[in-house]
């Protein structure tokens, strides 16, 4: 056994901004009595940990559990961001969720939806070739790109060329021939129930393959030829070089800034092939990685990561009984992401696109609105532990202590004595007044409310 | 209404709706004086009886009564066979394409983001473009260029929980961290962010101010649509300058339960269009304001059974007491020698629409908008000065 090895507490905020949802200092000082690179397998090799048990949540949010509203899963996935010992896997099924972007507005149904999530958080960080499969046998995406019209007698090419463009390769690395080859393969790929919900309710939906309705004949893809099925075709897609930079690209994108490097690209290209096309290992070279470590606050924090910080900030919904988790789920649609609900094939557009006036507002809103509320635990713990400090802060003091806090935060010069300035730098706080409490919040709000609050 | 003679000349005001989903052009501008529309539409038709009749060959969705009222007045131009290049069936490369005008390239930029640079060059009013909706559509996006985002107008605006002073201190620092005095270490994205922030602010108390003394008789319908649509009108009678507004009417997407689905979404189209000219005239705020329907494309000719998949071909309307109403280009040829793998030849690119409005109504040089030069429709809009 090793000795435990103390990590800078703004790198473990760092890695559980991108890894995780984030967390409040009195958490990463807990975390950071253990390395870096423990803290890294911790999250990484998620079997190490259960998943929540939600049966308190179903028997308390039954509007939920039955999966019988349209946002159903969406307002449940909240909850299991707040709560689940596995935040990278949560953080994964969201990256897949995003380039897979299946919608409910189209496929309807929200058992079915629960099943293409729950099968993004079994395989998300498993093998890529096996992702695929799974993905290719999806009721959720079978409907979604229309794949049980797919027939051996009239092939529908949608899913074949999404699967090259879209989920692996990319556009200019394969031909028509590929796609209308991979479209053959796949044909007769179906489900066994379509999903409407009427007459009878929602009901379960089931991958079929129906042996009679493929296509059977001699397929060429990339100078190979033979009579293909669609495990064949992923065989030989999760080989190309493309699909190694299409995944490395995927997980950079999300994890470490919004624009790709193009060594990194090649170097978790190749963690991707050494592996024989295994996620986990390219999450761990990843996040091992020194690009990782310095590249603070360079993304744009996606909207549901945003509302989950705040929560885990704010200590709110750790347990069932509290109401109001559907409102979790209104405000991230109206910051500009509505879980389950992509707005396009591509997913949701990222990065600086995240910010319009009216998401930026929202933001806003809900991070003042939030750390404000003094009833809420995680508040009264941040507070308290800012009057621990001493009996009287300075301005400087309190800003500093409170940017700490909320999950060692970082605040451009500027911006810090444009706060300070705002607030009077020679005022002197009492700690152990009746008001600090307001005033302390007050501070977190103003911090929230900055551009670089923003960023992740 | 007796107009101030003092009042300011009225600026040209353009209003896009979009129909996402992909709205059936052919059960839309139904062409039910052509056998072959019954050939193909088996279940998914409208008997020659319910058709709001134009002339014979063509006429309009039952439930476009209001729009009917508008065309008999001579009010509604509709363009038949309207499209792009190469058409991609995709709902999201479509839309994409009529956001950007661009069908070639896959780009970010929206060509009514460059409208409103033209129009405001200098970014003196942030309300330059304001659209109602679900987020910022890709159409009026343009790096550097502000627009204005509304979910509703209701209670819109930044830390609205706080109040008194303590709101006007905490937007006073806003305010301040948004525009700092020297930029810092700022990366481009938090200059985006900050210009967005000043953008929002500068917006939401533009909007807030002006839209206060709204009262109106016009009593919209309760959904988003509408409720759009009603935003847009309390933001134009404002008279804060706005020229580009864009609103949103989803779920055209009807590969089932086609006229169900479109009987309420037309309705829906066509009370809101009228609830909003209505209220518009009665502002003495009609005159200077055209809308363009759009949808990102038309659907196959022949039915599914109970729907109708993704097509080519469309329709788009131009809407306004300056349009010159009436039947524009040729409704596209249901010949199945004629048909385009399945659906209708556009005959029309959609780019020759923008370029009219551009030109005609908003008095912009339209080629470097649009990317090309487009042949326009002459006479379809009478400009305003």
């Amino acid at each position: 056994m090793t000795t435990a090895t103390r990590t800078d507490v703004s790198l473990v905020a760092h890695l559980m901004r991108r890894a995780a949802f984030g967390a409040p200092a009195w958490q990463l000082e807990q975390l950071a009595e253990t390395s870096y690179e423990e803290l890294v397998e911790n999250l990484v090799a998620i079997d190490r940990h259960e998943r929540p048990v939600e049966d308190l949540f179903d028997r308390f949010h039954l509007d939920f559990a039955d999966e019988e509203r349209g946002n159903a899963s969406g307002v449940r996935w909240f909850y299991r961001m707040v709560n689940t010992a596995r935040p990278l896997e949560e953080n994964v099924a969201l990256m897949w969720h995003n380039r897979f972007a299946t919608a409910a507005s189209k496929v309807n149904n929200s058992r079915a939806m629960a099943v293409h999530m729950n099968m993004l958080r079994d395989n998300g960080m498993g093998n890529y070739r096996t992702l695929l499969q799974k993905l290719s046998r999806d009721p959720a995406m079978i409907w979604w790109l229309d794949q049980q019209t797919n027939h051996g007698e009239a092939v529908n090419e949608n899913y074949g060329r999404e699967l090259l463009e879209l989920f692996s390769m990319g556009r200019g690395n394969y031909s028509e021939t590929e796609v209308r080859s991979a479209a053959e393969a796949f044909s007769g790929w179906t489900i066994d129930q379509t999903i409407p919900r009427y007459p009878n309710g929602w009901y379960d939906t089931n991958f079929v393959y129906r042996e009679d309705d493929h296509y059977h004949a001699d397929k060429e893809f990339f100078g190979e030829k033979g009579n293909f099925n669609g495990d064949d075709i992923i065989d030989r897609i999760v080989t190309q070089p493309a699909t190694g930079r299409f995944v490395a690209t995927t997980l950079y994108r999300f994890f470490v800034a919004d624009k790709p490097d193009g060594e990194a690209i090649e170097e978790l290209s190749d963690v991707y092939f050494r592996s024989n096309y295994e996620i986990s290992e390219m999450l761990r070279a990843l996040f091992l990685s020194d690009r990782f470590k310095n590249a603070r606050f360079e993304t744009v924090r996606w909207p549901a990561k945003h509302v989950a910080y705040l929560m885990k900030l704010t200590g709110e919904h750790t347990d069932p009984y509290q109401p109001g988790l559907t409102v979790l789920e209104a405000k991230s649609l109206a910051m500009g992401q509505q879980l389950l609900n992509p707005p396009t094939v591509e997913g949701w557009h990222t990065g600086r696109e995240w910010i319009d006036s009216a998401f930026l507002i929202e933001r806003v809103n809900f991070a003042a609105d939030r750390l404000a509320n003094l009833e809420a635990p995680g508040v009264q713990k941040m507070v308290e532990r800012l009057r621990e400090r001493g009996p009287s802060l300075s301005a400087e003091e309190l800003l500093d202590a409170a940017l700490y806090e909320l999950g060692c935060l970082e605040m451009r010069d500027v911006i810090r004595d444009t706060v300070l300035e705002e607030v009077g730098e020679d005022r002197v706080f009492d700690t152990a007044s009746a008001g600090f409490g307001r005033e302390a919040t007050t501070m977190f709000q103003f911090i929230s409310s900055s551009p670089d609050f923003q960023l992740a | 209404m007796p107009t101030a003679p003092t009042a300011p000349a009225k600026q040209p005001v353009f209003v896009v709706v979009q129909l996402s989903g992909g709205n059936d052009f052919m059960n839309t501008l139904i062409p039910h004086g052509n056998p072959l529309y019954y050939d193909f539409r088996k279940t998914v038709d409208v008997s020659e009886d319910q058709v709001l009749d134009i002339d014979g060959s063509v006429g309009l969705y039952p439930k476009l009564t209001h729009l009917k009222e508008m065309y008999d007045a001579g009010n509604v131009a509709i363009i038949q066979g309207i499209g792009y290049p190469d058409p991609d069936r995709s709902h999201f490369r479509s839309m994409d394409i009529w956001h950007t005008a661009e069908p070639h390239e896959v780009i970010s930029e929206g060509w009514l983001g460059r409208t409103i640079r033209e129009l405001d060059p200098q970014k003196q009013n942030v309300c330059t473009g304001v659209s109602f909706g679900q987020g910022l559509p890709r159409a009026m996006y343009l790096g550097g260029t502000p627009a204005i985002s509304v979910a509703q107008l209701e209670g819109y605006g930044l830390l609205t929980s706080l109040a008194g002073k303590e709101q006007r201190r905490a937007l006073n620092l806003f305010h301040r961290m948004y525009t700092p005095e020297e930029i810092g270490e700022a990366s481009m994205v938090l200059e985006h962010v900050s210009n967005t922030g000043i953008d929002a602010m500068t917006g939401a108390d533009m909007l807030k101010a002006g839209t206060a003394d709204y009262t109106s008789t016009v009593e919209y319908a309760d959904d988003p649509f509408s409720q759009s649509l009603k935003g847009i009108a309390q933001v134009h009678t404002a008279n804060i300058g706005t020229r580009i507004f864009y609103a949103q009417l989803g779920g055209f997407d009807t590969h089932g339960a086609q006229i169900a689905t479109q009987d309420m979404l037309l309705a829906n189209l066509s009370r809101g269009l009228n609830d909003f000219f209505a209220d518009l005239r009665e502002h003495n705020a009609a005159e200077e304001v055209v809308v363009m329907v759009f949808s990102e494309f038309g659907r196959r000719i022949r039915d599914n059974g109970n729907g109708t998949d993704h097509g080519s071909g469309g329709g788009a309307f131009l809407i306004g007491d300056r349009v010159n109403g009436g039947l524009y280009a040729e409704y596209p040829s249901l010949d199945p020698k004629d048909h385009l793998s399945g659906d209708m030849h556009f005959n029309n690119d959609f780019r020759s629409l923008y370029s009219t409005v551009l030109d005609d109504w908003l008095g912009i040089a339209p080629d470097p908008i649009v990317n090309g030069h487009f042949e326009q429709f002459e006479g379809l809009i009478t400009s305003l000065n």
